[in-house]
Order: structure tokens, then C-alpha cells, then sequence
């Protein structure tokens, strides 16, 4: 019963899609505003019912109705509560309606945060995300439905993917799922002004938060993808350059594009029209990234549904929203008009150099995930490309686009001059350089991959101290505190998280540069030595989980003698699918992980095992969450929320002191 | 500098970044395509020399040995017509089972065994890699049904 209610919600939530993709559009395309009035109560409704049918899925899980074919496939009566809910996204049909509940979420939040917006506006944008969750409630009430019935009902679930049953697997889709759909708002903005024809600063100023906070939930996302990879998947990798990771990596580079560009249109109002392309690009990556890895066309550690018959709807939902954007696009772009002049040296100019920089990165990873699949659909021949292809690509695109994330935000607007930035610059620029060349030698070993890894990042840094410095000194407010507290919050969120990337930076020079890795067989009690720390291994016992059986080895962890800590890696069987998983122990540290997976058991208790040292390896997420806290600062920035409280867009005080800064 | 001529250097510029990145990126791009052939296509001799690439098919039950060292593995790989025998020195991955399908990355060796750099994993029980899937397939289209070995086809 509960499942048919669920359906049920589905068709109506279905209906009303129709009815807020298309009456709040043509209202305000012949302003009517009784037809553009729909437009809330629409999504509103939508939402419940959304949530609704959400529930009655998540109600099935928890009461084990292996009646209902998408519990019985992704679940098991053995499961602990928390994966059974989890397992609501494990799959396919799950994933797309996770994807439909997390769009009607961020719909609502447009319906109760845009009372500043002209209503036309609020309409198309909620008419435009209406027909989107058209789509995809199309989709799956005709070939993914999640409520389909399993008649006679199995006895038992086939159980969830061991790989998924763990607590980053509970939150890392929906996360990732934020910072996806997140971008359907900014794609709404845009396609919203196309509609309208009201492409400026104000409309930059208004779709800037959402795109942000979109993003954050998207660095979060793949940062928590990443650090699930590192220590579920037993090999100590923390990127592999798989479809997957790049499916999710692209929109990511177009987002971080869209939010420097949008700094531009709302500042200077320049930029526009490659503004509204790049959220256009987002949000079709984003789409991309969701069918890539869900409808199970990759070879990939994570496509686990495969379903060809819904490639062909997918293709063309994806033509339509695709194709159908850039039509749009192509014909009412041309009236927006350029913004401002401006000089190759200046703000804007470097702003630009670092959107062209992440879109040719963008365009190479795009190659090297399509390029495959293209071959092996045309029966060409199968190929993969291998990760030391991205690597030669990123290095030599990211360095300039970071190195110029440190001239950047101290260059004035519209025209800056090269001598003068070199003259405020100069003691960064030999701090760094100094660095560069020395540190390397002090931690162990002189490489140019580290030296360069190193440079970048403390040259972010020293840029940002002078940044703040020359700040602080023109700034009015008397006492040191009184200054600090007159620079604006977006500007914090700025220098934040471009600290984060030099964290980032720090870890991923680190752990390329030093990170020691030896896979060796270890009898009992044996000792080897890795990175200055000696494991002993002391043997495995047999242990007893909820639903699998594992053998966990134990290591004593020592350095200079004296004990560290106590490492329990296991290696389980998980029974309902008899399979094996590698569940690695890991050491956490601020400078270090020890990190300690089981291989297989040799001969007399002897097992193969892989020891690995990984220097300042958390400081890639940590990186990533500074990038996201940074995100955070900026969007909490008192001139959003002075544009939030009043009616009327435009509030010449606070844009006039936010005028020199972008974030 | 005029307006115009500014404009003209602003975009030649913009080109040979363009250019510049495109060459870079293609230069890579080809250097590192790995290549995918069947044991079958190893057996004839249509694998490039000196270049890595993967193979892929089914590991034969009963193939697989292991050394003393408890790391080096010896392991056959076939598509039912033709076996290649694999050598791999590290720990494999949790879903390498005999009579299941495999995908492995190395070079060919002088005495044409495989020597496999990377196996790879691929998170499903029942799920067989594509590209082992269709050198079985192929295998079968080609008519080599009869080859003499103990493997069980896959259901």
C-alpha cells in the first residue's frame, strides 16, 4: 500500500510539474501575474509531494518490503538500519529520485528566498526548474520507476554493495546531489534572463549565492567521493581519474569558472553572455555527470546499474536541456551586449586568463572521458586513457591559472600596470621562490614537482597576507580590530579559499613527492619499516559483524621504540553476496597517515599486506573543506543579505564599499 | 595601439594559448592511450611492441599459483580460444577470482608472458568487465568454440 501511495505522489507531483513548467513561463511572457502566481504554491506543492513519495520509499526500507523490487535488489533484512535507509540512493531509481527530492528542495528555497525578485523573474525561474523535474519525474515513472512491484515478493534482499556500506557512502551522495541540482539554480537564473531579456549586474548579484553555495556543496561532494575512495577501496589512492571522479570533477571546474565570472558581471558588468554560458555549462555537466555514472555506460568502479534501454531517454532529455539552451542561447545572447572595456592587464583580463585556463582543463578532461566511450560506441576499438595523461595536462594549465590566483585580486579593475604589481609583489614572489628552493631539501629530496607544488602554494599565500595588508592600511575604522572588521565578508571567503587551495596544493605535492608505498608478505610476528615507523604484525583472528564475517589482522605501529598506536585492518566477507572487501586501517595524523590494508592469506598465518606511509595526505580535504568554509564567508557577505531584506536591488552603499573586491 | 589593433593582438593571443594548450593537451593525449586487445589478438601477434596495453577476458580455473614471496602471481587469461599466461607481483584485488572475468595492464614480455603492472578491480560480483565480456564474445563469433581448456563459460 505505502509504496502505491508513493507512486501515486510521483503522478500527481508529475502533474504538477506540467503545470509549473508551463503557466508561469507564459504569464510572464504576456505578464500575466495571475499566471505567474502559480509559480510558488506550484513548487511548493511539488515539493510535498516529492517528499512524500521520498518518505514512502525510505518507509519501504526500513520495514523490509522485499515486495518492492528496488528494496529487494539494494537491500537485506541483515542490513543495519542506517544502510538500509542509505541504500534509498544506492542504486539507479533511488539515485534519480534523491536527485528530484534534492531539486525540490533548493525550488522551495527559491520560492521563499526571492521575495527581492521581480516577479516575472521569480516565475520563469521556477518554471524553468519546473521543466527540469519534468524530466527526470518523466524518466522515472516510465523506465526507473522505484516502486515497482516484485510479484511473488523475495524472501530476502540481494543486499546493498558492500563497497557502499559505510558512513561517507550515507552522506556523500546527497552532498554531491546539493552541489549537482544546486547548479540548476544559477541555470535557471540564466535561462530566466535569456527569457527576459534582463541580463545585468543585478541578475549577476542575485544568482551569485546560489551558484556559490552550489559549489560549496559540490567541493564538499567531491572531496568526500575522494576520501571514501582512499579508505574504502583498500589501495590507498585518493584520485584515480575515473570516469566517475572526472563526471563529477567537470562541473566542478565549469562552477568554479561561473562563480569568477559572475565576480566580473556583478562588479563591472562585463562578462555577461559567457556568464550565462558557463552556468548553461554547469548545469549540463551536472547532468552529464548524474546519467554517466548512473545509467552504468562506464567501465567504472562505480557504475554498478546497468540498463541500456534508458540510454536512449536520457540521450535525448539531454539533447533537449542541452541543445535547447544553447538554441536559446544563440538567439537571444547577441542582445546582451559586452560589458566595459577593459585592458589585458587588470582585473577582468587575469579573471579571464583564469576562466579560460579551467575551461581548457575542463575541455581535456572532457576528452579523456568521452573520447572511450565515442570509440567504443562507433566499435572503433576499446581504450581507456590513463591517469598520467590528466596529470601532464593539470599541471602545466593549473600553474599559470594558480599562479595568477595570487596577482589577481591585487590588480585594479579595468587597468592595472605590470610594474607596479611586480613592486608590491616582490616580497611574495621571493618568499616563495626562496622557499621553493630550499624547503624541498629540508624535508628530504630536491624534485621539481615538489619545489613547483610548494612554490604555488606559498605564493597564494604571501599574496593574500599583501592583499589583506595593503587592505587593512586603506582601510577606514581607526583601531587594527575596527579596520579588520571593515573588510567585508566576501573578501575573507576569498582569501579563505584560496587558502584552501594552497592547502590542497601542500597535500597533493606531499603525498605525490614522499608518500611510501610497500605491498609484502608478513608472517607473525614480523616487523618492517616504513616512512620511520616500524609495523609488527600479530596475527588475525576471526570477528563476527551484523552481516559479515571478517578476518582482522593487528598491527603494533613504533617509532624510535616507542609505541604509536594499534592498527586493525580487516579483511570481510560479506555473506548474502559472498563477497570480499578490504576494509583498511588508517592512522590519521596532521603530518602523516599510516595506512595498513590485509591482501590475502599466504601460508602459516602469513599475509600479504600493504603498509603505506602518506605524508600530509588529510590536508588534501582539509583543502577542500577551507575551499568550501571560504564559499560559506562569502555568500554570509552583508550586501546579500541587505539585497535579501529590502525590495529593490540596488544598495549604493554597500556596493560601493564591496565595489573593489570580488570573492 | 589603437582600439582595433589592441583587439586583433588580444585574440591572436588568445589563439596561440589555444593552440598552445590543444598541442599540449593532444601530445599527451596520445602518448597515453592504452590500448585493449584480446588474448586471442596477443596469441596472433597483433599487440604492439614495447607499449603498454590491457587484455582482458576470463582468469582459467585452476591457473592461478603464487610464489614464496607470497606477492608474485602466476595466472592464465583466456577468451575460450586462446590463453595467455599473466605474471603480476603485488596484491590483487578483492573481486580477482578464477573462472571470473579480468582485466589487466602491463606489457607483453620477451617469452610472451604478460606482465601485468596493474589488475584491475571492478566492484560487483556478478559483473563482468565490459571489455573481457567482449573478448569472449568475440572469441565465440570467430567459431573457436572447441578450444581445449577447463573453463567454465560464464552463464
Amino acid at each position: 500500500m505505502i509504496p502505491e501511495i508513493g507512486h501515486y505522489a510521483l503522478i500527481l507531483a508529475l502533474c504538477v510539474s506540467v503545470v509549473l513548467g508551463t503557466l508561469p513561463i507564459y504569464g510572464a511572457a504576456v505578464g500575466n501575474s495571475m499566471l505567474m502566481s502559480v509559480a510558488k504554491p506550484a513548487a511548493r506543492g511539488q515539493f510535498l509531494l516529492v517528499l512524500l513519495a521520498f518518505c514512502c520509499l525510505g518507509y519501504a526500507f526500513a520495514v523490509k518490503d522485499f515486495s518492492v523490487l528496488y528494496v529487494a535488489s539494494t537491500s537485506n533484512s541483515q542490513l543495519p538500519i542506517q544502510y538500509r535507509l542509505a541504500a534509498i540512493w544506492g542504486a539507479h531509481e533511488g539515485s534519480l529520485l534523491l536527485w528530484v527530492f534534492i531539486l525540490s528542495i533548493w525550488m522551495v528555497a527559491v520560492s521563499f528566498l526571492s521575495t527581492h525578485l521581480p516577479e516575472a523573474m521569480r516565475a520563469r525561474i521556477l518554471g524553468v526548474m519546473g521543466l527540469v523535474s519534468l524530466g527526470f519525474l518523466l524518466f522515472m515513472l516510465t523506465v526507473s520507476n522505484p516502486f515497482e512491484r516484485l510479484i511473488p515478493a523475495a524472501f530476502d534482499g540481494r543486499d546493498l554493495n558492500p563497497l557502499l556500506q559505510d558512513p561517507g557512502m550515507v552522506i556523500h551522495p546527497p552532498m554531491l546531489y546539493m552541489g549537482y541540482v544546486g547548479f540548476s539554480v544559477a541555470f535557471a537564473f540564466a535561462i530566466a534572463a535569456l527569457l527576459g531579456g534582463n541580463l545585468d549586474a543585478t541578475w549577476a548579484r542575485w544568482s551569485r549565492p546560489w551558484t556559490t553555495v552550489a559549489w560549496c556543496f559540490l567541493t564538499i561532494g567531491v572531496a568526500m567521493g575522494s576520501g571514501w575512495a582512499y579508505y574504502e577501496l583498500g589501495w590507498g589512492g585518493w584520485w584515480f581519474w575515473d570516469p566517475v571522479e572526472n563526471a563529477s570533477f567537470m562541473p566542478w571546474l565549469a562552477g568554479t569558472a561561473l562563480i569568477h565570472s559572475l565576480a566580473v558581471t556583478d562588479k563591472r558588468g562585463g562578462f555577461k553572455a559567457w556568464s550565462v554560458l558557463l552556468a548553461i555549462m554547469a548545469f549540463s555537466l551536472s547532468l552529464l555527470g548524474t546519467f554517466l555514472v548512473r545509467s552504468g555506460v562506464l567501465t567504472s568502479v562505480h557504475a554498478f546499474a546497468t540498463d541500456p534501454k534508458r540510454g536512449l531517454f536520457i540521450l535525448v532529455f539531454l539533447a533537449v536541456v542541452i541543445g535547447g539552451s544553447l538554441i536559446l542561447y544563440a538567439w537571444r545572447a547577441p542582445r546582451v551586449g559586452l560589458g566595459g572595456g577593459f585592458s589585458l592587464v587588470s582585473r577582468e583580463g587575469m579573471l579571464l586568463t583564469n576562466n579560460v585556463l579551467l575551461v581548457a582543463a575542463l575541455g581535456a578532461v572532457l576528452l579523456g572521458t568521452l573520447y572511450p566511450l565515442f570509440l567504443d560506441a562507433l566499435d572503433l576499438g576499446k581504450i581507456s586513457v590513463g591517469p598520467p595523461y590528466f596529470d601532464t595536462v593539470f599541471v602545466p594549465l593549473m600553474t599559470p591559472a594558480i599562479f595568477l590566483m595570487g596577482i589577481g585580486p591585487l590588480a585594479q579593475w579595468k587597468k592595472a600596470t605590470l610594474p607596479a604589481l611586480a613592486l608590491r609583489l616582490r616580497w611574495a614572489f621571493a618568499v616563495s621562490a626562496a622557499t621553493a628552493l630550499t624547503l624541498p631539501w629540508l624535508i628530504g629530496q630536491w624534485t621539481p614537482l615538489v619545489s613547483l607544488g610548494l612554490m604555488l602554494a606559498i605564493w597564494i599565500v604571501t599574496t593574500s597576507v599583501v592583499g589583506l595588508r595593503e587592505r587593512l592600511a586603506h582601510a577606514d575604522g581607526g583601531s587594527l580590530m575596527g579596520r579588520l572588521a571593515a573588510v567585508p565578508r566576501s573578501y575573507w571567503g576569498m582569501l579563505l579559499a584560496h587558502c584552501g587551495v594552497a592547502v590542497f596544493i601542500v597535500g597533493v605535492t606531499m603525498v605525490k613527492g614522499f608518500e611510501v608505498e610497500q605491498d609484502l608478505r608478513m608472517n607473525v610476528g614480523e616487523t618492517s619499516t616504513v616512512g620511520g615507523y616500524t609495523f609488527r604484525f600479530d596475527g588475525v583472528r576471526e570477528v563476527q559483524g551484523p552481516n559479515y564475517t571478517a578476518a582482522r589482522g593487528t598491527f603494533h605501529v613504533s617509532q624510535d621504540g616507542r609505541e604509536v598506536t594499534v592498527m586493525y585492518p580487516e579483511k570481510r566477507r560479506y555473506t548474502v553476496q559472498n563477497q570480499t572487501m578490504t576494509e583498511a586501517a588508517i592512522a590519521p595524523g596532521l603530518m602523516r597517515d599510516l595506512y595498513v590494508s590485509l591482501g590475502e592469506p599466504v601460508d602459516n598465518g602469513a599475509w600479504s599486506v600493504r603498509l603505506y606511509h602518506k605524508p600530509f595526505i588529510d590536508w588534501i580535504w582539509g583543502g577542500c573543506l577551507i575551499m568550501a568554509l571560504g564559499g560559506v564567508l562569502a555568500v554570509s557577505d552583508r550586501r546579500y543579505r541587505l539585497a535579501w531584506r529590502r525590495k529593490e536591488a540596488e544598495v549604493p552603499a554597500a556596493t560601493q564599499m564591496a565595489r573593489q573586491t570580488i570573492s | 595601439m589603437t582600439p582595433r589593433q589592441k583587439r586583433f593582438g588580444l585574440i591572436g593571443l588568445g589563439l596561440l594559448a589555444l593552440g598552445v594548450a590543444s598541442m599540449l593537451v593532444l601530445n599527451a593525449f596520445q602518448s597515453n592511450l592504452v590500448f585493449f586487445f584480446t588474448p586471442t589478438q596477443v596469441a596472433n601477434a597483433e599487440v604492439p611492441k614495447g607499449r603498454g596495453f590491457r587484455i582482458g577476458g576470463m582468469v582459467e580455473a585452476g591457473s592461478l599459483t603464487r610464489e614464496g614471496d607470497g606477492l608474485t602471481v602466476h595466472f592464465i587469461v583466456t577468451d575460450l580460444a586462446k590463453r595467455v599466461p599473466v605474471t603480476f607481483k603485488g596484491i590483487l584485488p578483492d573481486l580477482f577470482k578464477e573462472g571470473k572475468g579480468v582485466v589487466a595492464q602491463g606489457q607483453l614480455g620477451p617469452d610472451g608472458t604478460f606482465l601485468a603492472s596493474e589488475v584491475l578491480a571492478k566492484h560487483d560480483e556478478n559483473y563482468m568487465p565490459p571489455e573481457a565480456a567482449a573478448a569472449l564474445a568475440k572469441a565465440k563469433a570467430a567459431g573457436a568454440q572447441s578450444s581445449r581448456t577447463l573453463v567454465i563459460p560464464p552463464q
